[in-house]
């Protein structure tokens, strides 16, 4: 089994095929949209490839060190940054074909006009613990 | 036969038996251990033997836990001394135990998430599997967030009544931050809310009980099949649960004339003129504003604020709600949505369509989210549907490289 995570963008990816705002479609197709998310999930959950997923806001800011016996030195909102998590899912899967398969299958959503988007989803391998037997 | 532990019957019993091992003389937090690992023991051992004082067998279970744990320890360190036999049993005071479990689990120098912990498993009852599955953090880190919660208090002399204002704050948090889990937290909150107004004689117990089940009864009403939110506005009011809007309004009613009010019992009293309305325009909008105005007195908070402008647009006007919006701090949560609810009611659904767009992007939850980005899909599609907006909030256009 290996992991993967499934990240969606906010920007940074290239721009999907039916790339529409999501309130510039109709109520149904947004309601289309969240019923076919939260059934892919269920279907993974049913499979037990389902590890975790969430929502993040499209708001943060970047945070660092700034000496010691100052304040957290903070930076942002990502106004300057071109590439913007909107959330993730993490799989547990067979294969890396299984991965790209439900990939593709996510990113297959339906968005407006009830055609899926298309949007580009990024599929990147968790480093793992090393296995026990390595020769 | 295989029965199912009464759980509800079992958790109710736990800050008794708490109070009992302590003054017993055992230290709080080896006492709650000890009660804690009795209750598991409860769940494997009563669905087979059920007790017949199902109390005095935790006590006698957390008691002998404790003295085995007690008693490893001193064998490390003297060996040869024996450990005390069972001491009597003091005096029953066992409201009073409860009501210090309360106030040392709401102790103010723990943070809030620490003290909802240490409610939960100590005055609740819960395991601290349960806990951790219903805030979903891993149980390791709830255990230790619980144990040092303990380390925290375990300084803290009981003897003391402590500020009734924190524990009412941190039943607030369990009720109103109900998460998931296979405990459902708002029941829970309400059980420990009720436990402790049975116990304590203050209005302000009595109205945040009442503000939790005035609330708790729109709970059916409050999601649509799918999961998503309704308003209150456009809830079906068949679904509300009269049983606890009755009760509800009783106990804020009793409360109410003791003439001492604070801020549950006036947020209790709008929940209850909503669940007093048969739709949303026969609502008592005047007496809202009239409530909101005490509880500006009451708190100065710009939340309250808020939700004020939103009954002042009812009362007299989307453009008085608007003046009123005007006056609150912009970077309030939901801000940006009641500014969209009050320009759309105002006649401006292009700039109220932008201004729901906008408030998805700050919402807080993503069933809020999803709402707000839907009120502003109905607008764009009455308008002219699929006109790209200069805003374009889900999907920002790339900033240049």
């Amino acid at each position: 089994m290996a992991k993967y995570l499934m990240l969606k963008h906010y920007r940074g990816a290239p721009a999907g095929v039916n790339d529409v705002p999501m309130d510039q479609w109709t109520q149904d197709e947004i309601s289309d949209h969240i019923q076919y998310m939260n059934d892919f999930a269920t279907r993974l959950e049913a499979t037990g490839e389902y590890v975790d997923g969430q929502a993040l806001s499209p708001e943060g800011t970047f945070v660092r060190f700034d000496g010691e016996g100052r304040p957290p030195l903070t930076d942002g909102p990502f106004a300057e940054t071109k590439d913007l998590i909107a959330g993730w899912m993490a799989i547990d899967v067979d294969t890396y074909d299984r991965a790209l398969e439900l990939a593709a299958e996510l990113s297959a959503a339906p968005g407006a006009g009830g055609r899926p988007i298309h949007e580009w989803l990024e599929l990147r391998p968790f480093l793992t613990e090393p296995p026990t037997i390595t020769e | 036969m295989t029965r199912e532990v009464d759980e509800v019957l079992l958790r109710s019993l736990t800050p008794g038996v708490l109070g009992i091992l302590v003054r017993r003389g055992a230290d709080f937090a080896a006492a709650e251990d000890a009660v804690q690992e009795a209750l598991l023991e409860a769940f494997r051992a009563w669905p087979d033997d059920p007790p017949r004082d199902p109390k005095g067998w935790l006590v006698t279970a957390a008691w002998r836990r404790f003295l085995d744990a007690t008693r490893s320890e001193t064998a490390r360190r003297r060996r040869e001394e024996r450990v005390e036999e069972e001491p009597p049993p003091g005096p029953t005071r066992e409201l009073d135990d409860t009501l210090r479990l309360y106030f040392l689990c709401a102790h103010p120098s723990l943070t809030p998430s620490s003290a909802v912990a240490l409610t939960l498993r100590a005055v609740g009852g819960l395991t601290t599997r349960q806990v951790a599955r219903a805030y979903l953090v891993p149980e390791a880190t709830m255990a230790q967030r619980i144990s040092r919660a303990k380390r925290t208090v375990s300084g803290v002399r009981l003897d003391r009544p402590g500020d009734v204002a924190t524990v009412l704050r941190v039943l607030y948090l369990v009720f109103n931050e109900g998460y998931s889990g296979d405990v459902d937290l708002a029941v829970e909150a309400i059980r420990l809310t009720r436990q402790l107004a049975a116990i304590i004689d203050h209005p302000e117990v009595a109205g945040l009980l009442a503000l939790m089940m005035l609330h708790h009864a729109r709970r059916a009403a409050r999601t649509a099949p799918d999961g998503s939110l309704v308003p209150l506005a456009d809830q079906d009011r068949a679904r509300w649960d009269t049983t606890s809007i009755a009760e509800g309004v009783a106990i804020l009613q009793a409360a109410l004339t003791r003439d001492r009010l604070g801020e549950f019992q006036a947020q209790a009293a709008i929940a209850a003129l909503h669940a007093d309305a048969p739709t949303t325009e026969e609502t008592d909008w005047v007496q809202v504003v009239e409530w909101y105005d005490e509880l500006v007195l009451l708190t100065d908070s710009p939340v309250v604020r808020l939700n004020r402008a939103v009954a002042v647009g009812e009362v007299d006007g989307p453009r008085a709600g608007l003046a009123a919006l005007a006056a609150v701090d912009g970077s309030v949560p939901r801000h940006t949505a009641v500014a969209a609810y009050l320009h759309e009611r105002d006649g401006d659904p292009a700039l109220a369509a932008r201004l729901y767009a906008e408030a998805a992007l700050h919402a807080p939850h993503l069933a809020e989210r999803d709402h707000l980005t839907r009120q502003a899909a109905r607008l764009n599609e009455a308008g002219s549907p699929r006109t790209p907006l200069a805003l374009a909030p889900i999907h920002p256009p790339e900033e240049p490289s």
